[in-house]
Parts: structure tokens; C-alpha cells; sequence
């Protein structure tokens, strides 16, 4: 509300929504502005610990990248650490590890968040360096040319990890060279093409305060928030830049139209195995009730259907589990597993049985009462630290769940029926369509 | 329901006390131990409707037999695997259907059951614990079954990664004759040794109210859970003098070892140097914390600034000191060395950072840096009953959830001579052993 401190910068469209958690007399204070600079700042008082966390959410991704500059966004954000225009890599690093803080920068498929966690006494420091390395990332050749050198030997050590080499086998497989067929990080032959000059075009045409969401959680009155955004991040101004226009086109399905199975051969005691398909994205109707069938057949853990059979009946993984990616896009549909390689097509073809089960007959009316139980009954704890809801709150920004999300969240839950579950089974599982991809001891593989 | 005692004689609660400490959002703590040597530390925090259940056990790899490595953690596997009363495998099904999650992990020192539910579920937690206490199932099918679950965990984890395999073998060769030389998750050929009745034996002489303990934390009312705690775990008998221990002490270290895996899996050579140490609360701990810290606390902190930023020789540099454990463990230090950069290169970057250390103490600022994050991260911690309960368990498990405080006493105390003096001391030749992971080359 009074983020106008001083400069009249800023505009007012204010939210206040007292939110009752689905099933709890709990309220949560959520407020919510947008500066005269396009930044939508997200606030939410919690007094009774001196610290403060912040996420900042901005829309830079692979998803803006061109495929030939495939890391470009995860090397911008990386480099936002090593050093601004006015501040050296070292200082940044001296500073915040001084106070017992952190800033961390990740990049999903969708998106990038910079997450400040300090003291509340250190909220100021806190600040200055988050809008210093949102703002005024130097991108030095230096220190380009070291982290470019770092990544690269990352990359060769991830080799050495099988379910890595699983996993980017089998997105390459279903989203080609798509931003979502790619590694966030890039490829190691790739990366070394990514100049200066491209990190900046990125950061410039990105990192802009009307692209961005900033969520601050914690020991700050609205005061005290108010004083920091404005002396912070009031003056951010987009630099003018040339669009790189819209989000390339994106995940198109593969064409062959059946099911097919890759062997990767590799010297490994256990085969890595990933199955799936196009999945749903986050704006889809039946969001809700592919959760909850993908709950029921491998998402719900000890629960789900999956890992009773594979795992507790047959003693033949640690893990199994499905997921569906739901992101800005149609994401992937995946089961992962791991088995020794002489099981791995006894895994296989139990898991593939399962798939054919749901879409057949559907779920119990007990395993949909299970499953929307524990949907409605877990959600207090996504949003249980201060950490959760700062990371929480900017995510359901960015797929615009609504300000009324939580409140609304127990009706999604509670309207899908039994009937939707098929449907979604029927809809959104395909044995025809599904990819394969084993990483195994082919001598081994009993497939 | 055939080891139960009357009633009659759980009535007594040593003793109850509450403390409530004075500083913002600290827990109202509530401490109490049953006639059967169960303690009960309850920590409110009513922010939000969730409360956590944990039941630690004093049972980890430092206390299984020889040849039987791995059984505390398939005996954790087993827990889930039914009662008498809940039948199998439908543990975590109740408590996900009341919204909740449950898991457990199992060290070197402790084997620790957890759940994180909707706080007015917390009695679900109560029931189930104190029913798996002493009715497990053990049936010889799960048994079967579960050992290739556990087999499939060790590959998973183990097996194919060459980074880790080194760590394992490392520990075995610097601790020669001391329990935590065992990996916690066992030896293939021992996992797949352990038999029922060795289970069954394991569970009755370590799984008894006096062998553990129990956090609560979050937005629970002692008064309304501590009769259903009574209730429940009260009528348990104790192990009393059944409950044995053997304590094994390392000989002190006469001259370097070293150790060397080749691996085609591995795609660069690492190094790891294990230092024999003293634990907390010794007073070299906290030296030896800090000195972890400076060492490795952060970008800014010194391997990496040398040898990461600066000689750009590795990928990565550590430096790890765990205080918390039952007896005395290692000081460690490792690097991933950098695609066409020498293993030796790196080893004598670390050893040269070590003398440097050793030589002159760290300057002011250093030393208040590794104060600040260690005092920084007890306070972030306390934002999750999960980590909250955590951290007080971790110190009971050593002495008392009370050495919490003495530890952070400790560390504020800590002068930049006594750092330089712990790396004299400890971090030397002599006590030491390293281990090379050495990448095959391609084709062999």
C-alpha cells in the first residue's frame, strides 16, 4: 500500500485478500501492488522469526532462447552472481556469505527465480545485493569465460550420473530440440558458442521489472518493505531493447505414432528407465484431474499403485514414480524407474499392465477419496515456511492461478469425480504413444 | 499384545517441565519421560496447523553386528511393512490419506520415523508409532521382498556412482577397527546375508521406550497429547539390562593411508582426505566446525576461492566436519578435479590452503563469518517444525537437546589461534588418508 514513500514512482493496484487455507482456520495476509515500473511486488507479513525471504520470479527460460543458443538463459542467470557494475564476484560472494545469508538463481522450463534468505537485521544488504545482480549484472568476459569453463566440466561430470544420461536421452527423444527437448544447462559442445554479447541481449530483453514478480515473506511491516522496493527497485527501467518476440513455437510430438523402446548400453549394475509421453500443461481443464489420477497410479508414492505393485509386491525398485510436467506448455508425462538389468523388462511390462489398467477400468471410489484426502489434507505444508510461500506465491503468479487461489484450491479438488479420473486416464495415458528409454548393460537387459 | 504391562504402572511421569524461552518464536518446550524410559520433548509453534511426530531410535551401523552390516536400515524398511493390528503396507496409506507424509532415515547413530500431518492428526502418529514399537509383522515374504527393494537402493545410490563408491571405501580404510566404518546402507553380500530371525532379534534388543525418544513440533496442546502418548507407549516394556552396547575405539593413526579406485564410470578424478577427529562436545570441536567453515562456508570461503576461482583446477572443493555423532569421526576434505587439470595438482592446492591455515590464524573477518552463518542458520532452521525438531533431536541423540545451547556458546567463543591450532593438530600427514577416484580410459 505505501511503496509511494518519497519518489511518487510508484502506482497503486492493491489486493488484500485474507485467505483461509482449505480446512483451517488459518488466514493468510497476502498483498499485492504493482510499482509504476510494471515490478508486481507480493507481500506477506510473518513476525514471530527475524528473517526475511524474497523470490523473484522472472520469465526468462528456454523457452525465449533460439535452440542454437540452447543455455543461454541458464548462463544468464548464473552470471548474475559474478559480478555487477559495481561490485566484483568476490565481493558479492564476501557480502552475503558475511551475514549467514544466501542468494540462489535456478532456471526451470519456465522460468528463472533469484531467492534471498537473510536475517531480518540484514534485510537491507539483502536487498541492495538482489536488485544489484537483477539490475546490474556485469557479465564481465572474465568471468564468462571461467563459469563457461565450470559448466562445461559439470556437464562431463553429470555423465558419470546414469539417471541424468536417462533423462536427457528421453526428453531429447520427445521434444526434439524444442525448450523442452533441451538441458536447461546447455549442451557441452554448445555452450562455448554463447559470447557476451548474447548473455546481455538476454538479460536486457528479459530481466525487465514488467516481467517479473517480487515476493517478500517475513519479519518486514509494510513500512519497512515499502522503504526497501523503493530505494531497491523503484527506479529498475527496462532497457530498450529489441524484442526477441514470442516464446518459440513449442513441444511438437513425435510423429511416429507407436510404441518404441531405445537401449542405451552403458556399464551400469542398474538399468535407468524413463516412459511416457506428452503430458498437460498448467492452464489445462482436467489439471486437476490428472493429478489426481497420476496420484493414484504413480504420484502418491507408498500410495500410488506403482510403487505397491513394483516395489512392495515385487521387490524389484527403490523408486517408481510418474509425473506429469505441467508447465506453461504441454510438458512430459513420465514414469521413472531404476531396476537391476535383468529385471528390466519385468518392470517394464508390469508398469506398461498398470497404465492399461487405469485407462481400462478406472479407480475405486476409495483411492479417490484417498487421493483428494491427501491433496486437500498436504496443502497447508506447501506453504509451511517462509521459504514455501515466497517460492509458492510467485509460481502461482506466474501461471496466474488467481489471487484466490488458495481459497479456491479445496473446490478443484472436491469437484472432480470419479468419472473425470477415467476420462483423464483415457485421455491423457497412451500405451501407443509411449517412448522407452532404458540406460543399461545391454548383455544384461532382459527386455 | 502379549508385552504389555498393567497399567498401572505407567501412571508416573518422572518428570515435566516447561520452559518457555524468552527470545521471539522460540518453542514452548514441554520435557517428559515415561516410567519406561520413554522421553517426550513436545516444541509448540501454532503458526500453522501442521504438527510433526518423530520417533528416534538409538540404533544405527555404529551398533550392528559383525558381518550384519545394513540391518538397522533393512529393519527400517521393515517398519513399514505391517503389524499384527495394521496389516502390511499400509502405513503411509493412512497417514497420506489424512493429508500427511511419513518417512524415516537411518545413520550411523540413530534410525529416525517421521511424520508431517495436519496437527489435529497427530494422535494417527501416536497410535501407529507405539504400535510398530513392538508389533512388527516380520513376515518372511516382506522380508524377501524387501531385501530386493534395499539391493535396487544400494545400486541406486552406490553401485553405479564412482564418487561415492570412493567415500565408502575411504571410510573403511581410514577407520580400521571403529563401527562407523561400515556403510549404513550394508555391503551387498551382508544385505543379502541378513536373515529374519536376525531381524527379529535386532528389533527386540533395540526398539524399546528406553532406546528412544520422541519430538513433537508444531501446533499441538500438551495437555491434550500427552495422556494419548501415555496411553499408547506407556504400557511398552523396557529393554533395561538386555539393552547392550559395544563400543569400538579407532587406535590412533601412525603414518598416511591411501586408497584408490579406477573406474570406468568415473569421467574425472577426485580426491578425498579423511582426518581422524574428536566430536562435539570436545573442545576441539568447535574449532574444528569453524575451521570446516572458513575452509568451505561459501563461494568466498578459501578452496573455493583458490581453487575453483582462481587456479580454476576443480570443479568443486569441500571440506566437512560432522560433530554430532555417537564417537569420534572425520574430518574430511575432497575436490572434483577439472576436465585436463592433474589430481595431484589439486591434492597439493589442498594441502597447501591446510599449511596455510596451519601457519597463520584467519584474519577477524573470516572468523565472524563462519560465527555469523553458523548462528544464521539455527535461526532459519526454526522456521520448519520439521528442521526444528530435527536439530533438538540431533543434540539429544549426542547427550541432551540442552547441548544445542552449549554448542552455540561454543562456537562464539572459538579464537582464530585455536583454528590455525586444530589444523596443526588434526589435518596432518600423518593422520590422514586419501583417496583417489582415477577415470579409466575410454575403451578399456
Amino acid at each position: 500500500m505505501d511503496l509511494k514513500t518519497g519518489a511518487a514512482c510508484l502506482l497503486m493496484l492493491i489486493m488484500v485478500a485474507a485467505l483461509c487455507l482449505p480446512g483451517f482456520a488459518h488466514a493468510m495476509d497476502i498483498k499485492k501492488e504493482r510499482l509504476e515500473n510494471g515490478l508486481v511486488v507480493i507481500h506477506v507479513e510473518r513476525r514471530e522469526l527475524p528473517i526475511v525471504m524474497a523470490t523473484m520470479l522472472v520469465k526468462a527460460s528456454p523457452l525465449q532462447e533460439e535452440a542454437a543458443g540452447a543455455g543461454t538463459a541458464y548462463l544468464t542467470a548464473k552470471m548474475l552472481m559474478e559480478g555487477t557494475t559495481g561490485r566484483t564476484a568476490v565481493d558479492i560472494n564476501r557480502k552475503i556469505d558475511y551475514i549467514g545469508g544466501s542468494i540462489e538463481t535456478a532456471v526451470t522450463h519456465d522460468f528463472t527465480t533469484l531467492s534471498l534468505s537473510v536475517l531480518k537485521k540484514d534485510a537491507d544488504m539483502g536487498f541492495d545485493l538482489l536488485s544489484d545482480i537483477a539490475v546490474r549484472p556485469l557479465f564481465s568476459e572474465g568471468e564468462l569465460s571461467r563459469r563457461k569453463t565450470l559448466l562445461a566440466g559439470s556437464l562431463k561430470k553429470m555423465e558419470e550420473s546414469p539417471s541424468y544420461i536417462t533423462d536427457r536421452e528421453f526428453m531429447k527423444r520427445l521434444f526434439g530440440d524444442s525448450a523442452y527437448g533441451r538441458r536447461i544447462e546447455g549442451d557441452i559442445n554448445g555452450i562455448g558458442r554463447i559470447g557476451r554479447p548474447d548473455i546481455i541481449k538476454f538479460h536486457n530483453a528479459h530481466y525487465r521489472p514488467d516481467n517479473a514478480v517480487l515476493v517478500v515473506v517475513g519479519d518486514l511491516g509494510k513500512e519497512e518493505l515499502a522503504g526497501l522496493v523503493n530505494r531497491y527497485f523503484a527506479s529498475w527501467k527496462a532497457v530498450k531493447t529489441a524484442s526477441t518476440g514470442q516464446p518459440a513455437v513449442l513441444p511438437i510430438k513425435n510423429s511416429e505414432k507407436k510404441p518404441r523402446i531405445e537401449v542405451i548400453d552403458k556399464d551400469v549394475s542398474q538399468s535407468n528407465i524413463m516412459m511416457g509421453h506428452m503430458g498437460i500443461s498448467r492452464n489445462n481443464p482436467d489439471y486437476y484431474a490428472a493429478q489426481i489420477m497420476n496420484y493414484i497410479l504413480g504420484g502418491g508414492g507408498f500410495a500410488s499403485r506403482l510403487m505397491k505393485v513394483v516395489r512392495d509386491d515385487m521387490g524389484l525398485t527403490y523408486s517408481i514414480h510418474s509425473v506429469f510436467a505441467a508447465n506453461r506448455y504441454p510438458g512430459s508425462f513420465v514414469i521413472e524407474v531404476q531396476t537391476k538389468n535383468e529385471s528390466a523388462g519385468r518392470v517394464i511390462g508390469e508398469t506398461l499392465k498398470q497404465v492399461r489398467a487405469l485407462r481400462a477400468t478406472g479407480v475405486t471410489d476409495e483411492e479417490l477419496r484417498d487421493a483428494k484426502d491427501f491433496m486437500i489434507g498436504s496443502f497447508p505444508r506447501r506453504i509451511e515456511t517462509g521459504r514455501k510461500i515466497a517460492d509458492f506465491l510467485a509460481v502461482a503468479h506466474y501461471y496466474e492461478l488467481g489471487d484466490d487461489y488458495m481459497e479456491r484450491y479445496r473446490g478443484y479438488i472436491e469437484a472432480v469425480t470419479k468419472a473425470d479420473v477415467q476420462r483423464a486416464a483415457r485421455k491423457y495415458l497412451n500405451e501407443e504413444d509411449i517412448l522407452i528409454v532404458v540406460v543399461g548393460d545391454k548383455k544384461k537387459l532382459k527386455l | 499384545m502379549n508385552k504389555l504391562v498393567p497399567t498401572a504402572a505407567v501412571r508416573l511421569l518422572l518428570f515435566i517441565f516447561v520452559l518457555l524461552v524468552p527470545a521471539a518464536a522460540s518453542a514452548a518446550v514441554t520435557e517428559f519421560t515415561l516410567e519406561n524410559g520413554l522421553k517426550v520433548i513436545i516444541l509448540e509453534d501454532h503458526r500453522i496447523p501442521i504438527a510433526d511426530f518423530q520417533i528416534w531410535y538409538r540404533v544405527g551401523s555404529i551398533d550392528e553386528p559383525a558381518g550384519k552390516s545394513g540391518i538397522s536400515h533393512f529393519l527400517e524398511h521393515m517398519m513399514f511393512k505391517g503389524t499384527t493390528k495394521y496389516g502390511s503396507k499400509v502405513f503411509s496409506t493412512l497417514v497420506q490419506k489424512k493429508g500427511g507424509v511419513d518417512n524415516a532415515f537411518t545413520t550411523k547413530d540413530f534410525t529416525m520415523y517421521y511424520q508431517k500431518l495436519p496437527a489435529r492428526e497427530i494422535g494417527l502418529s501416536i497410535a501407529l508409532e507405539a504400535d510398530r514399537m513392538k508389533n512388527l509383522n516380520l513376515k518372511a515374504v516382506d522380508v524377501e521382498a524387501e531385501r530386493g527393494v534395499i539391493m535396487e537402493e544400494r545400486r541406486m545410490r552406490y553401485e553405479d556412482h564412482p564418487q561415492r563408491l570412493l567415500y565408502e571405501e575411504l571410510k573403511a580404510v581410514a577407520l580400521g577397527v571403529q563401527a562407523y566404518r561400515k556403510p549404513v546402507i550394508g555391503w551387498m553380500a551382508e544385505i543379502a546375508s541378513i536373515t529374519r530371525q536376525d531381524l527379529a532379534d535386532y528389533y527386540s534388543l533395540f526398539y524399546s521406550p528406553d532406546n528412544a525418544f520422541i519430538i513433537i513440533s508444531g501446533d499441538v496442546k500438551p495437555a491434550e497429547i500427552i495422556p494419548l502418548i501415555r496411553k499408547e507407549f506407556g504400557p511398552i516394556l523396557p529393554a533395561g539390562s538386555k539393552l547392550r552396547r559395544v563400543n569400538t575405539v579407532e587406535p590412533v593413526q601412525r603414518g598416511e593411508k591411501t586408497v584408490k579406485i579406477e573406474s570406468g564410470a568415473a569421467k574425472l578424478p577426485f580426491i578425498v582426505m579423511a582426518h581422524h577427529v574428536p566430536r562435539f562436545p570436545e573442545k576441539d570441536s568447535f574449532a574444528l566446525d569453524i575451521l570446516s567453515s572458513i575452509l568451505a562456508g561459501g563461494k568466498s570461503a578459501r578452496l573455493y576461492r583458490d581453487l575453483v576461482y582462481e587456479k580454476r583446477i576443480a570443479l568443486n572443493a569441500g571440506a566437512d566436519y560432522e560433530g554430532l555423532n555417537r564417537e569420534n569421526y572425520l574430518f574430511v576434505l575432497s575436490a572434483t578435479v577439472a576436465p585436463g587439470k592433474d589430481i595431484k595438482e589439486v591434492e597439493k592446492a589442498l594441502l597447501a590452503e591446510i599449511a596455510g591455515i596451519a601457519a597463520a590464524p584467519p584474519s577477524a573477518e573470516e572468523l565472524q563469518k563462519a560465527k555469523n552463518q553458523v548462528e544464521a542458520e539455527f535461526i532459519f532452521a526454526r522456521d520448519s517444525s520439521y528442521s526444528e525438531a530435527l536439530y533438538t533431536g540431533m543434540f539429544e541423540v549426542v547427550g541432551g537437546r540442552r547441548l544445542k545451547d552449549e554448542f552455540l556458546e561454543g562456537i562464539r567463543k572459538v579464537t582464530a589461534e585455536e583454528v590455525s591450532g586444530v589444523a596443526r593438530k588434526y589435518i596432518v600427514a600423518r593422520n590422514r588418508t586419501t583417496g583417489y577416484l582415477v577415470p579409466e580410459k575410454a575403451g578399456k
